[in-house]
């Protein structure tokens, strides 16, 4: 099958047969023929021109995410806090774009805002990444902290006067506002894509380039592979770690065009909340490069959007349940398709150490 | 309700058990050098599957055996799939807390078509009844999900530290290679040992939601995250690990405290914040600054 197939596809297969049997065993249990509820994903999804938009919009924060945690990744760094980083400068990105619409031309207030929201998103990363440079505490435990404190704090923030009405941030400028894909491609009216999911893709295939050409991204990435040969060699481990968190941190805080900017006008409550953890899922599928993560996005968007569209017969919550086991069964294949000596080699990050 | 009164000690004590479970379950799993942050998952699927199985038997004890089999086999699942196809523990825990997050609300409304909560279990009542703080104390003392919990977490040290099987454990997770050359079977050490951690943090699952007499969507709330930091903080040391567990718990019974004198409800809820924050401070502080153990997520190689 691996000849046939290759690792990569083979990985593939091998999850999607596992969510199809999810999805036949739950169709059943809530009293749907399995059938009529893949037609309907199929018609929510990718069988109307709406749903094709409604699918990249809803890509568009996983492409982010998963860059971001490839690239702490390939460091040999777990980025789990994309989920505070992307909620606080989404937030602060709302905030910012509602005072500066009116104020500012949007060709200078739009690139303020995106800026903005990476300063925010490297921030709090940066914080993860100098507890793990500075003091040896593994980010792992750094950036659930973090996310917590993100939980607690952001509702507080918009009770405690950030909002109208304690939910979300006041409305946005339509001068502000990204561009919707309809404008380009008419077909996609109604849908909530924007050029964010564009943007997305650029970001991915710029942060791929970077990591092969450049010396900071080439340095990172042997960093991921032995981390002690390159303290020997002179490589400033500790820096180049918390620069990888910090740019992660950036790319998770991007999120936000697709959100605040590209769809809503405002942030509020809950806001792109999930695209942290299964961005995670987008990077560990999409490992090959931009095309890999990109399509790996689109696929879990392709899940998130059909949860919509079934969810008055079978609930979504269904697609969370595939997911987890897409993740699983995706990191399951890749190793033993490693074994057969069949994949090319993947750097392996550092060991898990707390 | 004052700052420091026995309904203060009662809540503690009560809001500590989760907490303390889960912090103990992860010293089980990491001390056999299994990265274990699905400890939010083992809560959850246990406190759904205790009140299903509760309300299905009518039997409250079947329910806290229901809670604690799902708990050993979310665990030993995890251990299994680690140990035998090298899934990324960390990747793995992430999928066990979504599965659980969206497996236990697919089982609400499959089960009682509900979004939110499930019919209310009786769960177990003991003690009097009434809000004077010796009553609530008393309650919570005569509480078996915690007197389980209680002996759970107080053997653990001396399982781990002076037994045969806890030594076996100790050097799986301290150095795996080593420990297979000595003749020590590793994968099946380890799947002993997250047996055994999903059983303790099984009962901190069955413990919320028989305190709750019923299951809520989500109702592990982070406790699974902050004992991830317990353990941390202990140096991997149960005991240590389950008194961290107690502040924290303090902290968050606090809340209620402050909550109860009235200041401006919205304002105090950052306070919500103190155990998350109280935790990184400690960690910075060097607090625990021992190192995991050597083998924490390596495999026996060679």
């Amino acid at each position: 099958m691996t000849r046939l197939l290759g690792p990569e596809r083979q990985r593939l297969v091998f999850a999607l047969a596992g969510a199809l049997i999810v999805l036949n065993v739950v169709s059943f249990t809530f009293g749907q023929p399995p059938l009529a509820t893949l037609t309907r994903m199929w018609q929510g999804t990718w069988g109307t021109p709406y749903g094709i938009g409604q699918v990249l919009f809803k890509a568009t924060p996983l492409l982010f995410t998963g860059v971001a945690f490839g690239v702490a990744f390939r460091a040999g760094l777990f980025n789990i806090g994309a989920e505070g980083q992307l909620a606080l400068a989404s937030l602060v990105a709302g905030l910012a774009a509602a005072r500066l619409g009116g104020v500012l031309p949007s060709p200078i207030a739009i690139p303020l805002v995106v800026l903005l929201a990476l300063l925010v998103g490297a921030s709090y990363a940066a914080f993860a990444g100098a507890m793990r440079a500075r003091l040896g505490i593994h980010e792992i435990i750094t950036s659930i902290m973090l996310n917590r404190i993100a939980d607690v704090v952001l509702p507080w923030a918009l009770a405690m006067g950030l909002s109208t009405d304690g939910v979300r941030t006041r409305t946005i400028d339509d001068a502000v506002r990204l561009v919707s894909l309809e404008r380009f491609v008419p077909a996609l009216r109604g849908s909530a894509a924007s050029v964010a999911f564009p943007m997305a893709v650029a970001v991915a295939f710029t942060v791929n380039a970077w990591s092969r050409r450049s010396r900071a991204g080439r340095e990172l990435e042997w960093i991921g592979q032995a981390a002690s040969v390159c303290e020997a060699q002179g490589v400033d481990v500790a820096r180049r770690r918390q620069q990888a968190m910090a740019l992660s941190g950036a790319i998770a805080g991007l999120t936000c065009l697709g959100t605040v900017l590209g769809y809503k006008g405002y942030y509020e409550l809950g806001l792109g909340a999930g695209a942290g953890f299964s961005g995670i899922a987008v990077a560990m599928l999409g490992r090959g490069g931009p095309v890999q993560l990109t399509l790996a996005a689109l696929l879990f968007g392709t899940l998130a959007q059909a949860g919509l569209a079934i969810n008055a017969r079978v609930p979504r919550d269904a697609m969370g349940v595939i997911e987890a086991v897409v993740i699983v069964l995706m990191a399951a294949a890749a190793h033993a398709s490693a074994r057969q000596g069949a994949s090319p080699s993947k750097p392996s990050p550092a060991e898990v150490q707390t | 309700m004052r700052l420091l009164s026995l309904t203060t000690v009662a809540e503690t004590l009560r809001m500590a058990a989760p907490y303390a479970c889960a912090a103990v379950a992860g010293v089980w799993a990491e001390r056999a050098g299994v990265v274990q942050i699905g400890l939010e998952a083992v809560l959850l699927s246990s406190a759904f599957a205790s009140v299903a199985v509760a309300l299905a038997t009518g039997s409250m004890v079947l329910g806290v055996s229901g809670g604690v089999a799902v708990g050993v086999a979310l665990s030993v699942l995890h251990a299994a799939l680690v140990d035998r196809t090298r899934i990324d523990a960390v990747v793995a825990g992430i999928a066990w807390n979504l599965l659980a997050a969206s497996g236990s609300r697919l089982g609400l409304r499959a089960l009682y078509d509900s979004a939110s909560n499930s019919p209310s279990i009786e769960g177990f009542r003991f003690g009097p009844t009434g809000n004077d703080g010796w009553q609530v104390l008393a309650r919570v003392l005569c509480d078996p999900v915690s007197w389980l919990a209680l002996i759970a977490i107080l053997v653990s040290p001396y399982l781990l530290e002076r037994t045969r099987l806890g030594l076996r454990i100790r050097a799986v997770g301290e150095n795996p290679t080593a420990a297979r050359a000595a003749g020590i079977e590793v994968g099946k050490t380890r799947l002993v040992a997250l047996a055994i951690s999903g059983a303790i943090g099984a009962l901190g699952g069955v413990h919320l939601a028989y305190d709750q007499h019923r299951f809520e969507s989500g109702m592990s709330a982070g406790r699974g995250f902050i004992a991830l930091a317990a353990v941390v903080l202990s140096g991997w040391l149960p005991g240590r690990a389950a008194l961290a567990c107690v502040a924290f718990a303090l902290l968050e019974a606090m809340q209620f405290v402050l909550q109860d004198l009235g200041q401006a409800s919205r304002a105090v809820t950052v306070v919500q914040a103190l155990p998350y924050v109280a935790a990184l401070v400690a960690l910075g502080l060097g607090i625990g600054r021992r190192s995991a153990p050597g083998g924490l997520g390596k495999h026996a190689e060679g």
